[in-house]
């Protein structure tokens, strides 16, 4: 291991679930207003993630009062506070972005059937 | 002369961390030491006060007689680059003292000096960041050419300093007000905020600002 990659290494963080585009996540991202801190929630569904070191990021995209809303993330910001995957979803490719040209019923995704 | 205490070090390469406030910084990585001290140059002597200092050990075969006698005083072994830095104390420093990275606190603003990168001849689109002509509108074979470079009769000349196409890059450059995010003394790594002159494995100067 070189010591660029023993620097990033440093800086990632192994506490996050593994999810990938397609999947419904909840992300607690950690808000820093004034001197207050609060954590706001951004649930939604993951159209992209960027694989990579420390540079990783997803994307994740919710209707907000009929609008689109996405919002990238940086993987391993010491912002995120973690991360649930609420459900897997079936797509056959790993950027999803065709679900931008849809809405309602045709936006929808099919969830992911696991073996018991 | 400024008087600054330095160290040699070589560029690793670039990376980002994140700073305690969430942010990211994007950081260049340096190697930089452990450079023993090969020479001292007193005032008496030389006439002004200078550590000499050593960095990247080479096997003794590398180098011709000379060289190889220089280095033998300071019983350090054998190196590939020699620096000389001048201090206002020499007594405070040892023959065959190692200088480390330690010289250096998180915070602090340094210069860092390297070789450019060669662009080799460039012409004053890439050199000067002129407009270059139009595409088209009647415009033939002048469309990265810089346009007129002066006046007619008078002054009947070309201005001295006119930017024109040249040699770009490969050339000395200081970087001034460089920030230092963090030293590890025991990798004698130095990482600094933005960017260092030079490529990857390029030699790279690090001096206290004085």
């Amino acid at each position: 291991m070189n010591v660029l990659q023993q620097i990033e290494r440093e800086q990632m963080r192994m506490d996050l679930p593994k999810f990938k585009a397609g999947d419904t996540v909840r992300v607690h991202v950690r808000i820093i207003e004034g001197e207050k801190e609060r954590i706001q929630v951004f649930q939604g569904t993951v159209i992209r993630v960027k694989r990579g070191t420390t540079d990783s990021t997803f994307v994740v995209r919710k209707i907000s009062d009929g609008i689109g809303v996405e919002r990238i993330f940086p993987m391993h910001s010491p912002f995120i506070e973690r991360i649930e995957v609420v459900s897997e979803g079936k797509v056959r490719q790993g950027r999803i972005y065709y679900l931008r040209g849809l809405k309602g019923k045709a936006a929808r995704i099919k969830s992911k059937e696991t073996w018991h | 002369m400024s008087n600054s205490l330095g160290i040699i070090g070589k560029k690793v390469g670039m990376t980002r961390i994140f700073a305690e406030d969430g942010s990211v910084i994007p950081v260049t990585v340096v190697k930089a030491g452990p450079c023993p001290i090969i020479q001292k140059k007193s005032q008496d002597k030389e006439g002004y006060n200078a550590i000499q200092l050593a960095f990247e050990e080479v096997p003794g075969h590398r180098l011709n007689k000379p060289e190889q006698g220089h280095l033998k005083k300071a019983e350090r072994g054998y190196f590939k680059h020699l620096k000389e830095f001048r201090v206002e104390n020499i007594d405070q420093y040892e023959l065959g003292q190692d200088i480390t990275v330690e010289i250096f606190q998180p915070g602090e603003k340094i210069k860092v000096t390297g070789t450019s990168k060669g662009k080799g001849f460039a012409g004053v689109m890439k050199r000067w960041n002129f407009g270059g002509m139009p595409a088209s509108h009647g415009h033939e074979k002048v469309h990265r050419s810089p346009g007129s470079i002066g006046q007619c009769a008078w002054p009947s000349r070309v201005f001295k300093g006119k930017k024109m196409a040249g040699q770009m890059g490969n050339r000395k450059v200081t970087y001034v007000n460089a920030e230092i995010v963090d030293i590890r003394p025991e990798d004698n790594l130095v990482l600094i905020k933005g960017q260092v002159p030079g490529p990857k494995h390029g030699f790279v100067i690090l001096r206290k600002k004085s």
